[in-house]
């Protein structure tokens, strides 16, 4: 609790400020946008948090929205085949992609930035040469398949909660128990806070960490599938492009330390909204025009962090 | 002997959880070697950082020539010329022995480093530590004792008055130990004071003018030359008789628990290790640093890949491949880096001592925490772990306690064969007490314990039995009996082996 606290009064503060400054923000549509939104791009920022806490970073998060994104309706659409195997096909490459990223950082000990780094450009690459630059969707079918990303749980006639942030909430509890009530999110913290000592304990390092990198893959993949049903729209040269950052900049400030052995699902989700937040903000009070939103997010990282650290060392001096 | 150079009053240092110095005095005279002496975890090095401004002193103060001094930086304790020689050596070995001579401070103009001052001086200083290497050596080709006199030579380039040695001849051989200390001879005829910072207690008292012995960061005694000699420094050390300190009683050996055949790690390919340890034994490894002693305890334990052979733990077992299978055997290892390997510091007490059974414990792959907190509070009492609670992380606890917690994760595992690698490094003389004790029961129940240490005294007290390593080879084995520090120095430095036997 005392870990997420800064990050939900930074919330709720930017959220009374919207609510007085913006016109419509109360709205149930805007609401639920904003919800959706969350959801969307929580499940990113879910995943590659298990990765910053083993002490990685994946940068190739965009280019596996871009790849399922779009892999998705060029199989359904283009190659005739069903939903469901398409789904399933697109999950299984990325159960790969994750398996191969963590097979390169732990058995040739390359380092996750320059794995990751590489991924991103190989699998934007190939998914436009797969696509052919042409811009993917499902067009007017595949009306129930795409109510995943679109439908909402209503709650009265102009608001109601979106799948994908039901979708989240589901995620985001099964990754609480599995970091908090498991043995394996126990070793994760560990082995992000010291690898060695964590292996010199018994602890199978090298599994752990390839298993957060078939979380984090899995995960984008699972949200590429969600944001291109719900857009209904991929154009492979930018489909998910910067989507890393925005996770990473949700999980830092959800309170995840780039060092590792750090984080909490319940920060990073809230972490999710107060970047959404900041975005409809942008767009909704006048006087904030829509470049800025760059220069806001980043101020707003930056502050987060500063005010974090300081806190840490003025602990640390205590004690 | 005149006014003091340095003087050091009634300082103080604290460190989380540990008081490290607490109203210490010193006195550096022009001129002497000064033996600074005492057991881990003392506070010699806490003071000499003060020194050396490495790290600022909480209370009391440094006079210079009868001014005060508040050293913010290396450099300005340079300036007034105190220079420290760390243990493990501060050169880039990929640059030559004049670029490291003048690292961080070349002379020179608007980036442009002068060459030829930088030379000369080179030439000058390297002449009067004696080592006639050119400056456009590079450093990795000189010996490890050539590059010793290498950090004197740069010392003696910041016109230091004062170098503090801490325990420079640890990786050294006898014959370059021989030649630093002709050097520092030699340097303090010209008026350069050295403090001198060993456990080598023959060293100390062949070299030293003075010896000033610490104790639990408190002074503990002062010898001239003329009362230096062996019993008197380990009273003054320990605080006690030394028979006292270390209790071993006579009890029985068991079968052969641990036995290791033709084990080679990566670091000595060539060599082969073969030994056993009984159950109820303690075996002390003695031996320099960089004898390959740690790289054995971590090949044994396959922490680091062997190359080949056998560790055998009651019969059973193979090539040791990783930690895990280790420890499923009933091998256990306590690092010598405690901060490093050995615990994770950013988590909790409970946390660190249950990391390593959480497996055995477990429901499925969910956490047990009833049995957890069981563990922990069993441990707690069963090796008296001083913790506000067992959420504290274990970073705020004192240097004894941390080491606690690192065998209590082991012990949770009930091991047949105990390994530790330099037990009592870095711990206050209490809890250095409460590990052998412990190591002493720990043997009385049966287990096989075999440690690592640097520490003569550790070593003879201890030991049921004492291999010594040296160069990747066991060159010796004493029996209990036959033990002596020459005959370990002895076989420490390549000496003969059917002599010492």
């Amino acid at each position: 609790m005392k870990k997420i606290k800064g990050i939900l009064i930074t919330l709720i503060m930017i959220y009374v400020a919207t609510a007085i400054l913006g016109e419509n923000f109360l709205g149930g549509y805007n609401q639920g946008k904003l919800l959706e939104r969350t959801g969307l791009y929580g499940l990113l920022a879910i995943g590659v948090a298990f990765v910053i806490i083993t002490g990685g970073i994946d940068l190739s998060i965009g280019s596996v929205v871009c790849l399922v994104g779009c892999g998705v309706p060029w199989l359904v659409m283009r190659q005739g085949w069903s939903p469901g195997s398409a789904v399933a096909i697109a999950m299984v490459v990325a159960l790969c992609v994750g398996l191969w990223h963590g097979f390169l950082i732990t058995k040739l000990k390359l380092q996750p930035f320059v794995v990751t780094l590489c991924s991103l450009l190989i699998y934007r690459g190939a998914t436009r040469g797969l696509a052919e630059d042409q811009s993917q969707g499902f067009g007017g079918e595949h009306e129930a398949f795409r109510q995943w990303g679109t439908e909402a749980i209503e709650v009265t006639d102009k608001f109601g909660i979106p799948y994908p942030f039901v979708i989240l909430i589901v995620v985001a509890i099964i990754a609480w128990v599995f970091l908090n009530k498991t043995i394996w999110g126990r070793y994760l913290f560990a082995l992000g806070n010291n690898e060695e000592a964590a292996r010199l304990s018994g602890i199978n390092t090298d599994r752990m960490v390839i298993l957060s990198y078939v979380i984090c893959s899995m995960l984008a993949a699972l949200g590429g599938l969600l944001f291109i049903l719900n857009g209904n729209s991929a154009q492979p040269s930018d489909f998910g492009n910067f989507y890393e950052l925005y996770a990473i900049a949700a999980a830092v400030l959800g309170g995840c330390s780039l060092r590792g052995g750090e984080g909490t699902i319940v920060g990073v989700v809230i972490g999710t909204a107060v970047m959404q937040l900041l975005k409809n903000m942008i767009n909704l009070v006048d006087w904030l025009k829509s470049h800025m939103e760059f220069l806001i997010v980043g101020i707003v990282l930056l502050v987060a962090v500063i005010a974090d650290e300081m806190i840490k060392q003025r602990v640390r001096k205590l004690k | 002997m005149g006014e003091p150079f340095l003087e050091v009053q009634k300082i103080t240092k604290r460190f989380p959880g540990v008081v490290a110095l607490s109203g210490v005095d010193l006195k550096v005279y022009p001129s002497e070697v000064l033996a600074l002496i005492g057991e881990n975890g003392a506070g010699k090095s806490s003071l000499m950082k003060i020194l050396a401004g490495v790290q600022p002193a909480d209370e009391g103060e440094l006079l210079v020539e009868g001014k005060a001094v508040r050293f913010s930086g290396v450099q300005d304790a340079q300036k007034s010329g105190i220079a420290l020689i760390h243990q493990e050596l501060n050169l880039a070995e990929n640059l030559t022995v004049a670029a490291n001579i003048f690292l961080g401070r070349e002379p020179g103009k608007f980036g442009w480093i002068d060459q030829g001052l930088i030379e000369r001086e080179s030439k000058r200083v390297l002449e009067m530590v004696g080592l006639e290497v050119s400056p456009e050596t590079l450093l990795s080709e000189l010996t490890l004792g050539k590059q010793q006199l290498v950090e004197i030579a740069k010392a003696l380039s910041t016109d230091a008055k004062v170098i503090i040695m801490d325990e420079p001849t640890s990786s050294l051989s006898l014959r370059e130990s021989e030649r630093l200390f002709e050097v520092i001879h030699d340097l303090r005829d010209k008026g350069v004071s050295v403090i001198y910072i060993s456990h080598r207690l023959g060293e100390v008292k062949e070299l030293a003018d003075r010896v000033v012995v610490f104790r639990d960061g408190e002074n503990a005694g002062m010898l001239e030359r003329n009362e230096v000699d062996h019993d008197a420094m380990v009273r003054m050390m320990v605080g006690r008789e030394v028979s006292q300190f270390y209790q071993r009683t006579e009890h029985d050996l068991g079968e052969v628990v641990l036995s290791v055949r033709g084990l080679r790690s990566m670091e000595h390919r060539e060599n082969e290790l073969n030994f056993e340890v009984r159950a109820g034994e303690v075996v002390g490894v003695a031996g320099l640093v960089g004898a390959g002693r740690s790289e054995m305890l971590a090949a044994l334990f396959g922490a680091r890949p062997a190359l080949g052979g056998d560790v055998l733990v009651a019969g059973k077992g193979g090539l040791p491949r990783s930690p895990r299978e280790s420890l499923g055997r009933g091998l256990a290892l306590v690092p010598e880096d405690r901060k490093g390997q050995g615990l994770i510091l950013d988590m909790a007490v409970k946390e660190n001592m249950s990391l390593a059974s959480l497996r055995r414990d477990s429901k499925g792959p969910f956490l047990n925490t009833d049995k957890e907190e069981e563990l922990v509070a069993d441990m707690t009492s069963a090796l008296s772990v001083k913790t506000p609670g067992s959420w504290q992380l274990a970073r705020f606890l004192s240097g004894g306690n941390q080491q606690k917690i690192v065998l209590a994760k082991w012990l949770a595992l009930k091991p047949k064969v105990l390994l530790l690698d330099e037990p009592t490094r870095g711990i206050d003389i209490g809890a250095k007490e409460e590990i052998y004790l412990l190591m002493e029961k720990f043997a009385r129940e049966g287990m096989a314990v075999l440690f690592v240490s640097s520490e003569m005294e550790e070593i003879m007290g201890m030991a049921d039995r004492t291999l010594v390593m040296h160069e990747g080879r066991i060159t010796g084995e004493l029996a209990r009996e036959n033990f002596s520090e020459e005959a370990i120095m002895e076989l420490a430095t390549g000496g003969n082996i059917n002599k010492a036997e």
